[in-house]
């Protein structure tokens, strides 16, 4: 989230597309409902009516996988109507930019923008890029009236955006569509913000980095970037998820958002020189170049402090990418699939049952030599040998199972989706033989460097120099009771020697008050750049429970701590005018008092745009403002409808370009392995599906199917559909229904419903179903995942996969 | 002590159901076999282990379709048909808060109470012994509120002094089920709908026939009850204790 669960109460209207709020995060409600009471207008947009749709104040259907169209709809309505707030873009946008004279859009090249290698299903990116000075600060148009500048080729690109052509790809009735843009295009004056809650129904697409996209795009046109009520949020699934990407999830960065070294990085200075962002405009304050201090004092936390500047602090024992490597959840499994992975920890996870195409994912688990399952309760995964049409005999698959405490049983800190780490304590010991996952890494740690030792082995060193401080050591070197504490401080970051900075003398041994004073030297460690400021001589900061909101706007500053430094609201300068004046006075969320800001920390320190010396508002970004015209997409600078991989109408409505471009295809049609299959426009699988939870159960279901309070309501699988389609079939309410893909089948409870409707698209009459994934057949009776119907492919920039948009058929059970 | 009342905010439910749960947890209620019959509700109705549960009705009037959600629960009716019928003095009670209990081990399993309900509320346990929602009445009376309110995420479920609670509802202007009906309902709805989406009764009454059993026959009834008591004893006494059905019997031949 830019903002902050609290902060939606701030909204005037509230989008909720691409999540299912009211269910999945129910909490978000108390939130939503509030601002509800305040006058505020909620919007529901989904496919399938659901409980948030219940208490909206407008509810518009669309087929799954259609969301660029219908937001590149309300893009054309907003600027058409020059409904956008001018001031707010040009002063913190690229809206007023000029972009090369050679850049095309797929309105004159078919669905492609300049660029594209059909061989490598690669862009060259050279005409992706802006007019710029001697200098090289990009030239602007204030007016923003060149035909060149970005808001005039976002004008020209959206402009095939009728609500005409966009009902006849979405199936939203135009009356519909025209309602939400003009409910959500009101907020594009000063003083009034709209917000945008989503999830996993926008990312798990192959275009799905590009619908969040087009939301920024439609949030930056009006101003509602970095005010209260605004912003883009996205709702995370798992209480700790946001947690868990900011210290390196993901195989592309590393904590606090470094990228992963490269092998053609073969030292630290070659890797701060290539990853470090540039810019030439003195206006710009670029974040990013402090990326050595962050680098190397992240370095200086993982390794051994006796390591010196000579050794790159220990860069070589980093892991390194392969160029070009991409090492995401749908290529690992590939690979597995394949042999070549013989290892594999499943921690806290249950991919037989989340992971898409999970038929090859329980196949993949065959070909592993070991496995080690961590999770509280036995599942789909963990005995995976023993699943649906498995042979144990023929299985070779060493699996070990590893009990864990759960979340009440263990101290420490979880972050929430608005960026909040908070304490939490322990409030019972953990049964049994289950332990805490730091002790059992810190158990595994201390194993392998004693292997490592005794025996010897190839480069011991990136486990034997670790840094491996937390808690006493005993006479064997082993840590018997890990310091929770001592990892959030290292995560914070100290002082390694002593060190003056700014006429203040920091002993060794001190902890860093902020990210600020991180060196590249090698004289300060931190775990996360963006956590420094966490753990400080003052304490704890994420066990703080102070309630004040001096604000007003519900910032609550002394209640946890946030990333970065406590700033509540990201992007907060664009809060303001030119002279730091808020756009919205009645809540304002930081304002220039003459000497200083008041109110949220600000997003950097410096004066009012007015003001000479001052550097733009958004730091993060070399150019200083935020990008409407983002060349960092791998399939353009502006997002562009395409249909799902597989989709039920021949041919994109908008183009003669049908998927994505940029996508890898893991079966081109012709080779590739059978799992891989899929099937677009095929008579054999006529309906579109989605999947999703449920309140009732989280994630997988391995705890929430354990809870029998929990299956008495939600018992098992189920697939909805409309009436019209079940008497099409020959399926009552309640009947048991054969689902199948090409990639595999499951058995559920129909629920024939009018919260799904038929689409009508091109002419015909479009059925979508949907199923949720929270089941699987290590419970008895409740039915099996329906990931075993989704395909293997993913996302072009991110390789999340299409979860939300396939193909299947449905027949009634015999 | 001002009477204590639930009000149940429908425009607020989202169905997360916290307060089924939370309902089962305090109480000790264990989990029921369950299937999908083609829709969330479940169980399908209340029972002798779910005190409360999240009723979802699906409406369509003139073309715009409502997904509309109900706690269904005891209303702790001001005019309570359950402890009008009951002959087992203090079996079913009203508390100080004016909440209605139930005292099983005064419970004689006459199941009078289930015909005296006008919303089908009072269930049967495996013991044979009269169960359903007692306001949680250990925690009112130390203090603290319901499970389910304490669950509830949005504020749907709200436990309080009645006067408050109707007069911050009324400030809504949106219809107050049960403000008057049955001398106030302990547990009020404040609909975003009409009471009949929600297939509420227009006028909620006890069964005339409790009236008759209350006024006119319970008096005999009781006198007849215990007479019916001392004639088993001596039945007991000279025959034996299988008979005793015939006491249920008889009571019921009684209504």
């Amino acid at each position: 989230m830019t903002n902050h669960w609290i902060d939606i109460r701030n909204s005037d209207v509230i989008l909720i597309m691409g999540s299912n709020a009211a269910e999945n995060h129910p909490i978000s409600f108390k939130y939503v409902l509030e601002a509800k009471d305040k006058g505020a207008k909620l919007l529901s947009v989904d496919p399938r009516f659901t409980r948030t749709s219940a208490k909206a104040d407008l509810y518009a259907p669309l087929r799954s996988g259609t969301d660029i169209a219908f937001l590149g709809g309300m893009i054309k309505y907003i600027i058409e109507n020059e409904l956008y707030h001018s001031e707010y873009m040009q002063l913190h946008t690229n809206a007023p930019f000029l972009v090369n004279p050679d850049f095309k859009m797929p309105g004159d090249l078919d669905g492609l923008f300049s660029g594209y290698d059909a061989d490598t299903r690669k862009y060259d990116k050279a005409t992706w890029s802006f007019q710029r000075d001697a200098d090289g600060v990009p030239l602007r148009d204030p007016s923003m009236q060149n035909p060149n500048c970005v808001l005039q080729l976002l004008k020209k690109h959206f402009s095939r955006y009728s609500v005409a052509v966009v009902s006849d790809i979405t199936g939203t009735p135009e009356e519909k569509l025209t309602e939400v843009y003009k409910i959500y295009a009101s907020t594009g004056v000063a003083g009034k913000a709209a917000t945008i809650m989503y999830a996993m129904g926008w990312t798990q697409h192959t275009v799905g980095t590009q619908n969040i996209r087009t939301m920024a795009i439609i949030q930056l046109l009006l101003g509602n970037i970095g005010v209260a009520g605004g912003g883009v949020n996205a709702l995370r699934g798992e209480s700790n998820v946001q947690g868990s990407t900011d210290h390196c999830l993901l195989f592309h960065i590393l904590p606090g958002y470094l990228p992963t070294p490269k092998a053609s990085w073969p030292d630290l200075a070659t890797y701060i020189e290539k990853s470090t962002p540039k810019t030439n405009d003195p206006d710009s304050a670029n974040w990013w170049a402090n990326r050595s201090k962050y680098i190397t004092s992240l370095l200086r936390a993982h390794f051994d402090s006796n390591l010196t500047a000579a050794d790159g602090f220990g860069y070589d024992l980093l892991p390194k990418l392969d160029d070009g490597q991409n090492a995401s959840w749908l290529m690992l499994f590939d690979r597995m699939f394949k042999g070549d992975i013989k290892g594999f920890f499943a921690w806290g996870q249950n991919p037989a049952c989340s992971g898409s195409n999970a038929n090859k994912v329980r196949k993949a688990l065959t070909k592993l030599d070991w496995m080690v399952a961590v999770n509280l309760f036995d599942n789909e995964t963990a005995s995976f040998w023993k699943g649906p049409n498995m042979d144990p005999a023929a299985i070779d698959t060493e699996v070990f199972f590893l009990p864990i405490a759960a979340s009440f049983e263990k101290e420490g800190s979880v972050t929430n989706s608005g960026r909040w780490a908070q304490w939490r304590y322990q409030a019972a010991p953990p049964l049994g033989n289950s332990r805490h996952d730091s002790e059992v890494m810190n158990e595994l740690q201390f194993r392998v460097a004693q292997l490592y030792k005794n025996e010897g082995g190839a480069f011991p060193d990136a486990i034997n120099k670790l840094s491996w401080d937390y808690g006493f050591k005993g006479v064997d070197g082993k840590i018997h009771h890990v310091d929770i504490h001592a990892v959030a401080k290292e995560i914070n970051g100290y002082f390694l020697q002593d060190t003056e900075i700014k006429g203040t003398l920091y002993k060794k041994g001190e902890l860093v008050p902020s990210f600020a004073f991180l060196q590249d030297d090698g004289s300060t460690s931190s775990g996360n750049w963006l956590y420094c400021n966490s753990y400080t001589e003052k304490g704890n900061m994420l066990a703080r429970r102070g309630q004040s909101d001096p604000s007003g706007v519900g910032l609550y500053p002394e209640w946890s701590w946030c990333w970065p430094v406590n700033r509540r609201i990201l992007y907060n300068r664009a809060s303001v005018d030119a002279n730091g004046q808020p756009w919205d006075k009645e809540q304002p969320v930081i304002w220039w008092t003459g000497s200083g800001w008041k109110g949220d920390v600000p997003d950097g320190g410096w004066k009012p745009l007015s003001q000479p010396g001052t550097k733009k508002s958004f730091i993060m970004l070399p150019d200083g403002v935020a990008s409407i015209f983002g060349a960092g997409m791998a399939e353009g600078p502006f997002p562009e409808h395409y249909e799902p991989l597989e989709c039920p109408i021949e041919k994109n409505p908008l183009s003669g370009t049908k998927n994505n471009p940029t996508i890898k295809l893991f079966h081109d049609g012709k080779d590739g392995l059978d799992e891989d299959v899929f099937y677009s426009c095929d008579q054999r699988y006529p309906y579109v599906a989605t999947t999703y939870r449920v309140t009732e159960h989280w994630q997988t279901g391995v705890m929430t199917r354990n809870i029998p309070w929990l299956m008495e309501m939600q018992p098992s699988m189920f697939v909805e559909m409309n009436p019209e389609l079940a008497k099409e079939k020959g399926i009552k309410n309640g009947d048991w229904v054969k689902v199948s893909s090409g990639r595999g089948e499951v058995d559920a409870v129909a629920i024939v419903t009018k919260r799904f409707r038929p689409f009508k698209v091109q002419g015909t009459t479009i059925h979508q179903v949907g199923l949720p994934w929270c089941y699987g057949w290590h419970t008895p009776n409740s039915g099996d995942s329906a990931n075993l119907l989704t395909p293997t492919i993913g996302d072009a920039n991110t390789m999340i996969p299409e979860t939300k948009a396939f193909q299947v058929n449905i027949e009634k059970r015999g | 002590m001002g009477r204590k009342v639930f009000m149940i905010d429908t425009s607020r439910c989202t169905a997360c159901r916290s307060c089924q749960v939370a309902c089962k947890q305090w109480n000790k209620l264990p989990a029921e076999a369950a299937v999908n019959r083609g829709s969330y509700e479940n169980p399908p109705q209340l029972t002798a282990q779910l005190y409360n549960k999240i009723e979802f009705i699906e409406t369509e009037e003139n073309g715009e379709f409502k997904w509309l959600f109900l706690n269904k629960r005891c209303l702790h009716c001001g005019e309570a048909g359950c402890i009008k019928v009951c002959p087992s003095v203090g079996a079913l009670y009203r508390t100080a808060e004016g909440l209605v209990g139930f005292d099983q081990e005064k419970c004689i399993s006459c199941n009078y109470c289930v015909n005296g309900c006008p919303f089908d509320v009072p269930r049967y346990d495996a013991n044979n012994k009269v169960t359903k929602c007692h306001g949680c009445i250990d925690r009112v009376a130390a203090g603290l509120q319901p499970a389910c309110v304490k669950a509830c995420p949005t504020g749907t479920l709200l436990f309080g002094e009645q006067d408050k609670l109707l007069a911050d509802a009324k400030k809504t202007g949106r219809p107050i089920y049960g403000e008057k009906a049955l001398s106030g309902l302990g547990a009020m709805y404040l609909l975003s709908d009409k009471p009949q989406s929600y297939n509420l009764a227009e006028n909620p009454k006890i069964p005339t026939s409790i009236f008759l059993w209350k006024d006119v026959i319970k008096p005999l009834g009781i006198l007849g009850f215990w007479g019916a008591v001392g004639a088993t004893l001596l039945h007991y006494v000279t025959i034996g204790p299988e008979q005793l059905e015939d006491v249920e019997y008889q009571d019921k031949e009684g209504e």
